[in-house]
C-alpha cells in the first residue's frame, strides 16, 4: 500500500531552510575574499589562482541552491511572507556571491600589484566588508525564529536591531572606501592609467559586497514590516 | 422476511467480517494520518505512538464512538421507506461496507488522500438511491453532514490559530521563553485533558450508564484535567535548558519543554480519531445486526451493543499493528516542519474539533480537520509553507470518493440481491 500523507505533503516544501543554506554558502564564499588580497599583496600568483577557484566553486554552489529554491517554489504555496519579497531577498543574497566572483575574476584577469601604501587600508576595507556580509548572514539565520514568532514581537525587534547594526557597518565601509579612493586619486599620476581604472572598479566592487549585504538586511526588514 | 430468518447467521457473519475489514483498513491507514503529527514533531517515537494509538483509539471508539455510529447506521437512510423489505437494508449495509473497504484499498494503492468517512457516506447514499429510491435518503441529514465537512476544518483552523497566538503572547514573546514555557506548560496540558473530557462527558455516555449534568461534567473534566496537568508538570520539570541548542535556534529549549505536551495531545488525537472513525466500520455492521436480531425490524430502536464498539476498536488496533506502523514510520520522517509547539496547536485543535463532532454525531474526516488545523497555524504565519495544491487535492478526492463509493456499493447491492433472493 502506497500512502500519501496529506499532512506530510501539506508541509512539503518550506523555502526557508534552503534560504538559510544559500546564505551560509554565500557567506563562506565571501570569507575567501581576504585571502585573495593576501595573495595579491604577497605577490603569490599560485595562491591567487587557487583562491579564485575556491570562490568560483562556492558561487556555483550558491547558484545551485538558488535555482533549487526557485524550482521548488510553486505558485500554490501559502507562505508567511510574500513570495515576491522572498525571491527578491534570494536575488540580493545571491548578488553578494556574484560580486565576490567578479572581484576574484578581475584579479586574475590582469596582472596587478597593490599601489604603495594602500596595502594596509585595503586589507582593512576588505575585512570590514566581509564582516558586513557576515552580519547579514547571521540575520538570515534568524528566519526560523521569525517564523516561530510569526514575524512579530521580540524576535522581530531583535532582527530590526541587527539590521540597524548591519547598516552602521555598511556606513563604515563606505567611509573606508572613500578614503581609499582619495588616496588612489592622489597617486593617479604615478600609476598606469589602466591600473587606476582597474583599482577604481575593484574598490567599487569590494564596497559592493557590503552594499548588497545591507540590502539583505533591508529586505529582511520588509518581511517583518508586512 | 424469510430471507432474514433463513440467512440471518450468514448475514451477521458477513457483517462482522466486512466490518472488521473496514476497521482494519482504518487502522492500517487512517490512524497513521492522525498520529503523524506527534510522530513528525519528534515528540513520540513510532513505537510509543502505536501503544498510545492502541489504547486511546480503543477508548475513543468505546467511550465516545456511539453517536457517530448511530448517524451512520440509521441517520442517513430513512427506515420507513423500506419497512416492508428489511433484507434491502441488510444487503445495502453489507454492500456499503465492502464497497468502502475496496475503494479505500484502491485509493490507498494509488496514493489518493481519501477519507474513510467520505467513502462510507458515499457508499450508503449510493446503495440507497440505486436500490431503494431517491427518497430513501435522509437528505436533510446529508446536508448537515456535508456542511460539517466544510465547517469542521474551519473550526480546527480557528482553534489552532488562537492556540498559536496564545503561545506567542505568553511564551515566545517574553524575556525568558523557556521559564514561561515551564510555567504555562501544565496549563496547556490541562487544556488538553479538560477540553477533551468535557466534550466527551457533556451529554453523558449512554451505553456506559454514565449520566452527568452540565455542572457535574465541568467538575469531573476539571479534576481529570488537573490530574493530567500534574503528570505533565512532572514531565516538564525534568526538561532542562539546553544552551548549546539555543545558540543555534533560540527556541530550542522551549520546543523541548513542549515535547512532553505532545504526548498528551497524541493521546487526545487517538481518542478523537477512535471516537469518530470507528463508526465507519461498525455503523453498517450494527445496522445489519439490529435488523437480523429483531427478525426484520428496520426501525433499529435497540441500542448499540457494546461488544460491537469493542469489535470496531479491536479491528482498528489490528490494522495499526499489522500495517499502520509502517505507514507511521514513513510519515514520521517526513513531517519535520512540525515543531512541538506547532504540533501541539494543530493536534489539540484537531482533536477537540473531532471529539466535538463525534459527540454531536457528525462523521467528519479526521485528516481534513488536521489539515485545517495546520492551515490555522499557517495563518498565524507559524509554518514555512503550506502547499495549497494538497488542499485542492483533498477537495477533489472527496468529490470523486462520494460517487465512486456510491456506484461500487450499488453494484455490490445488486450482486447480493442476485445471490440471496
Amino acid at each position: 500500500m502506497r500512502t500519501t500523507n496529506p499532512i506530510a505533503s501539506l508541509l512539503g516544501s518550506s523555502p526557508f531552510k534552503p534560504m538559510k543554506a544559500h546564505m551560509r554558502i554565500v557567506n563562506e564564499c565571501v570569507k575567501e575574499v581576504p585571502a585573495l588580497f593576501d595573495a595579491l599583496i604577497a605577490g603569490d600568483a599560485n595562491a591567487l589562482k587557487e583562491q579564485k577557484d575556491i570562490i568560483f566553486a562556492k558561487e556555483y554552489e550558491a547558484d545551485d541552491i538558488k535555482h533549487e529554491i526557485k524550482a521548488h517554489l510553486p505558485k500554490s504555496l501559502f507562505m508567511p511572507v510574500d513570495r515576491r519579497d522572498l525571491l527578491d531577498l534570494l536575488e540580493v543574497q545571491d548578488s553578494i556571491a556574484n560580486t565576490a566572483q567578479d572581484i576574484a575574476g578581475m584579479m586574475i584577469t590582469r596582472d596587478m600589484s597593490v599601489p604603495d601604501g594602500m596595502e594596509e587600508p585595503l586589507a582593512a576595507f576588505v575585512q570590514r566588508c566581509v564582516e558586513t556580509c557576515n552580519a547579514a548572514a547571521i540575520i538570515i539565520q534568524e528566519l526560523d525564529e521569525l517564523i516561530e514568532s510569526g514575524f512579530r514581537g521580540r524576535e522581530a525587534s531583535k532582527v530590526s536591531e541587527m539590521v540597524g547594526k548591519l547598516n552602521k557597518l555598511e556606513d563604515e565601509t563606505d567611509e573606508m572606501g572613500i578614503a581609499l579612493t582619495r588616496s588612489l586619486f592622489a597617486m593617479e599620476d604615478d600609476l598606469k592609467p589602466v591600473s587606476v581604472m582597474f583599482w577604481y572598479q575593484l574598490l567599487q566592487w569590494i564596497g559592493g559586497l557590503a552594499d548588497n549585504a545591507e540590502k539583505v538586511g533591508n529586505r529582511m526588514s520588509l518581511l517583518i514590516a508586512r | 422476511m424469510e430471507i432474514i430468518t433463513e440467512w440471518g447467521l450468514v448475514f451477521i457473519g458477513m457483517a462482522v467480517i466486512f466490518g472488521l475489514y473496514m476497521s482494519w483498513g482504518i487502522g492500517a491507514n487512517d490512524v497513521a494520518n492522525a498520529m503523524g503529527m506527534p510522530v513528525g514533531s519528534g515528540a513520540v517515537t513510532v513505537k510509543q505512538a502505536i501503544i498510545i494509538a492502541a489504547i486511546f483509539e480503543f477508548a475513543g471508539a468505546f467511550i465516545a464512538g456511539g453517536s457517530v455510529t448511530d448517524t451512520i447506521r440509521k441517520g442517513i437512510i430513512d427506515p420507513s421507506s423500506i419497512a416492508g423489505s428489511p433484507e434491502l437494508l441488510v444487503f445495502g449495509m453489507l454492500a456499503a461496507l465492502l464497497a468502502a473497504g475496496i475503494w479505500l484499498m484502491f485509493a490507498s494503492s494509488r496514493g489518493w488522500p481519501v477519507s474513510t468517512t467520505h467513502t462510507i457516506v458515499g457508499a450508503l447514499i449510493g446503495f440507497a438511491i440505486a436500490g431503494i429510491g431517491f427518497d430513501a435518503v435522509n437528505w436533510g441529514k446529508i446536508g448537515t453532514i456535508l456542511a460539517s465537512w466544510a465547517i469542521s476544518p474551519l473550526i480546527g483552523g480557528v482553534i489552532a490559530l488562537l492556540l498559536m497566538l496564545s503561545i506567542r503572547k505568553l511564551i515566545l514573546n517574553t524575556e525568558n521563553p523557556f521559564q514561561k514555557a515551564k510555567t504555562w506548560g501544565p496549563v496547556y496540558i490541562f487544556l488538553v485533558g479538560w477540553l477533551v473530557s468535557l466534550i466527551t462527558l457533556f451529554r453523558g455516555i449512554e451505553h456506559l450508564k454514565l449520566e452527568f449534568s452540565a455542572v457535574e461534567s465541568v467538575v469531573v473534566a476539571t479534576i481529570f484535567g488537573l490530574i493530567v496537568a500534574f503528570v505533565g508538570k512532572l514531565l516538564i520539570n525534568r526538561v532542562e535548558i539546553d544552551d548549546d541548542a539555543d545558540m543555534d535556534y533560540h527556541y530550542a529549549s522551549v520546543e523541548k519543554a513542549f515535547t512532553p505536551m505532545m504526548i498528551f495531545t497524541a493521546c487526545a488525537m487517538a481518542f478523537a480519531h477512535g471516537s469518530n472513525d470507528v463508526a465507519n466500520g461498525i455503523g453498517p455492521m450494527a445496522a445489519v445486526l439490529s435488523v437480523v436480531q429483531s427478525g426484520g425490524d428496520v426501525a433499529q430502536t435497540a441500542g448499540l451493543p457494546v461488544w460491537v464498539l469493542a469489535l470496531g476498536g479491536g479491528g482498528i488496533i489490528l490494522g495499526l499493528v499489522t500495517m499502520g506502523y509502517r505507514v507511521m514510520q514513513t510519515i514520521g520522517t517526513r513531517i519535520t516542519e512540525l515543531t512541538p509547539t506547532r504540533g501541539y496547536c494543530a493536534t489539540l485543535a484537531a482533536a477537540t474539533t473531532v471529539v466535538l463532532a463525534s459527540k454531536t454525531g457528525f462523521p467528519v474526516s479526521t485528516t481534513q480537520v488536521a489539515v485545517g488545523a495546520i492551515m490555522g497555524v499557517g495563518l498565524a504565519r507559524g509554518v514555512g509553507a503550506i502547499d495549497l495544491r494538497v488542499v485542492a487535492n483533498i477537495v477533489i478526492s472527496w468529490i470523486i470518493t462520494l460517487p465512486a463509493g456510491g456506484f461500487l456499493a450499488a453494484a455490490l447491492f445488486f450482486l447480493f440481491m442476485a445471490i440471496f433472493s
